[in-house]
């Protein structure tokens, strides 16, 4: 099984192609494949407690590792307290070090 | 070599001005230079495997459009250069396309598939 | 231990999306964890080295140019060209098609011109490849 880093820049509300690459994240983990799915610019909106989008709730609870950029939360004001629990917070270096391991497959949307 | 897959969502981008889709062009470039490269339309970009899609005629002033893309012509290339390209089942039906419209020989496949068609490709690109 | 390297391919111009700071934030972090980096700027983004990006004052803010204090794109991608330490390199390659089309060849140093061949090329040689496309 494989090692796959989504990265979701959009949000649903103005794109509803993101729900195909929530779909993905779901489908590749039900498929045994480990996918860390990063949470950039406007990709963060969702990740608020609140937000009518549900998806990121499903997509953790389906063992899906959900990280919100906190650079993008922070040119948003969302605080770390406002989060799903379900969301880490992490940022651009650790992005990268994810991307950069061995046998890893990065698709961003 | 590397397999790739790219999925295309976005459709009729600056397809007139540039008389191209020029995501398809790339992917066809890449093709052309020894790539395997195959496609996946999605979202709106479901329509580009339609059949006879018309851009003619257009004019600016005495500036007229005299080539202007065909975009149904280069998904049917991709087949003629045994590549794949895969068309999402319910994308179609979202937007009341029938299979009847598409050019041949395209692979229609469930969404449901579109994860287990990625794992089988070593490079994929969101286009 | 040999450098890993990263390939990115951009489609955005400047000034049009919130792609375009967030790829220089991911290249500037693999650059800083000694990557080398790989950047092929399509279609539009070929305008993010533009030479001739000059910074304004602000008349809605009332500040002069040097109040605003305002690096353009492609003072940012010189300064990543810049940060490369000893061996280590970014390769940055403006797609000569879309450079002749928008008539955008006046780059500054250190970009260079090519094709989509060349991406593919890149992509094969590279440990992981982004492409951040426009929409």
């Amino acid at each position: 099984m494989a090692n796959y880093v989504l990265v979701e820049s959009r949000d649903p509300f103005e794109y509803q192609d993101a729900q195909a690459f929530y779909d993905l994240a779901r489908d590749l983990t039900k498929a045994g494949n480990k996918v860390t799915f990063y949470l950039v610019q406007n990709g963060v909106i969702p990740a608020r407690r609140g937000c009518r989008f549900e998806r990121v709730a499903e997509l953790a609870q389906a063992g899906v590792s959900v990280i919100a950029d906190d650079f993008s939360l922070r040119e948003r004001a969302i605080p770390t307290g406002k989060l799903h629990d379900k969301v880490t917070v992490s940022n651009v270096d650790a992005l990268v070090d994810l991307l950069m391991q061995d046998g890893t497959k990065a698709i961003w949307h | 070599m590397a397999k790739t897959l790219s999925i295309v969502e976005c459709a009729y981008r600056g397809t007139i001005e540039e008389q191209d889709d020029t995501v398809l062009w790339f992917n066809q470039a890449m093709v052309n230079a020894g790539f395997e490269v195959d496609v996946l339309l999605r979202g709106n970009a479901v329509n580009y495997a339609v059949r006879g899609q018309d851009v003619s005629g257009l004019r600016f002033g005495a500036a007229s459009l005299d080539n202007p893309p065909h975009i149904d012509k280069d998904v049917e290339w991709f087949q003629a250069k045994n590549r794949t390209v895969y068309v999402v089942a319910e994308d179609l039906a979202d937007r009341g396309i029938d299979r009847a419209e598409l050019v041949e020989p395209v692979k229609v496949v469930p969404r449901a598939e579109v994860a287990r068609i990625v794992t089988g490709y070593d490079r994929v690109y969101n286009w | 231990m040999a450098r890993k390297t990263l390939s990115v391919l951009l489609m955005d111009p400047p000034y049009e999306s919130n792609n375009t700071p967030t790829a220089l934030r991911v290249i500037d972090a693999a650059l800083r964890k000694g990557h080398n980096v790989n950047v092929f700027a399509y279609e539009g983004a070929v305008a993010l080295t533009l030479k001739g990006q000059a910074p304004h004052p602000n008349p809605v803010k009332g500040t002069t140019v040097e109040q605003q204090q305002h690096p353009t794109p492609k003072d940012w991608i010189a300064a990543l060209m810049k940060s490369v330490q000893g061996d280590q390199k970014i390769d940055w390659i403006n797609c000569g098609l879309c450079v002749d089309e928008r008539g955008a060849g006046d780059w500054i140093e250190g970009a260079r011109r090519g094709s989509p061949a060349d991406f593919a090329k890149m992509a094969d040689a590279s440990n992981q490849t982004l492409v951040i496309a426009t929409r």
